[in-house]
């Protein structure tokens, strides 16, 4: 009942972050502002669903002791954390490849990269 | 020696975490153990050098490697939630000031300035663009630059966080 309830609310919480993130998508100026919304709350609402897998897999094993949902579980946390990681280490490239190319910042009030030479 | 035998453990370990819950033997199924043993070992024989090349193995004290996953859960995660609120709300009115401002790591080493870095762009509101390869300064892009920073050379890397000390924790994991 309890573990019902936690699924549901992560469920919840992981895709209003996410709907959050594409209405951020369209409202952002450029290019940086817009990957604060889509590659971080996207990932944020993906981490809470993944967690509602969790503690389901997790509540099956306790009811009924079978194996493979302690293997559900353990899979979807390597799932969660190869994302966290792949996601910030692809967001700073792309925001990296983006400076580079002669992107600047849309509407900043200063710009410290800028200054300094390649 | 030191290397493969690191590389072995590892290896053995995201084996056994894979294939969790196949069998009776406490988790495991025996065939599955054999099986990870004789991968793992496999493993550790092609690839333990170049795995650990650094000859640097302070990330093999378990201590290290078990402050790790309380970290991530404690105080990065009330980090990552108290700015995705924030962002959430920014993304709901439209009230940004954007801008990238430099950020001096601290770090002395590559790996502490890597995760330190990676905390910095998993927080929503704060993206690191670039990295001096010299002095490990971080060029941050920050969605919402608090009055007065725009004006200021550098910004400690602990004031981009709200209440948990991050460089702390990730020193004390790395270095």
């Amino acid at each position: 009942m309890i573990a019902e309830f936690l699924v549901v609310a992560c469920l919840v919480i992981g895709t209003t972050f996410n709907c959050l993130g594409i209405i951020g998508l369209l409202r952002f100026p450029d290019v940086y502002t817009r990957m604060h919304a889509t590659t971080k709350m996207t990932t944020f609402g993906s981490v809470f669903t993944a967690l509602s897998v969790i503690i389901y897999g997790a509540s099956q094993f306790i009811g009924t002791g079978d194996g493979q949902y302690i293997t559900l579980s353990l899979h979807t946390v390597l799932a969660a954390l190869a994302l966290a990681v792949t996601n910030a280490i692809g967001s700073h490239a792309i925001a990296r490849g983006a400076h580079r190319s002669g992107i600047m910042p849309a509407q900043a009030v200063i710009d410290r990269l800028a200054e300094v030479p390649p | 020696m030191i290397a493969y035998l690191v590389t072995f453990i590892m290896a053995l370990l995201l084996y056994l975490v894979f294939s969790a819950g196949s069998g009776t033997l406490w988790l495991w199924s025996p065939s599955e153990l054999l099986a990870g043993v004789l991968l793992a070992l496999l493993t550790a024989a092609v690839a333990g050098k170049v795995l650990c090349r650094g000859k640097d193995y302070r990330m093999a004290n378990p201590v290290r490697l078990l402050i790790l996953p309380v970290y991530l859960l404690g105080p990065f995660f009330i980090e990552v939630t108290r700015a995705n609120l924030d962002v959430a709300y920014r993304v709901i009115t439209g009230k940004i000031r954007p801008g990238i401002i430099r950020v001096p790591s601290g770090m002395r080493t590559d790996l502490g300035a890597f995760l330190l870095a990676n905390s910095i762009t998993l927080t929503p509101g704060t993206i690191t663009v670039d990295i001096g390869e010299e002095t490990n300064d971080l060029f941050v892009h920050n969605i919402n630059v608090p009055e007065g920073w725009e004006t200021r050379s550098s910004v400690e890397a602990r004031k981009l966080f709200w209440l948990a000390n991050i460089p702390a924790w990730i020193r004390r994991i790395a270095e």
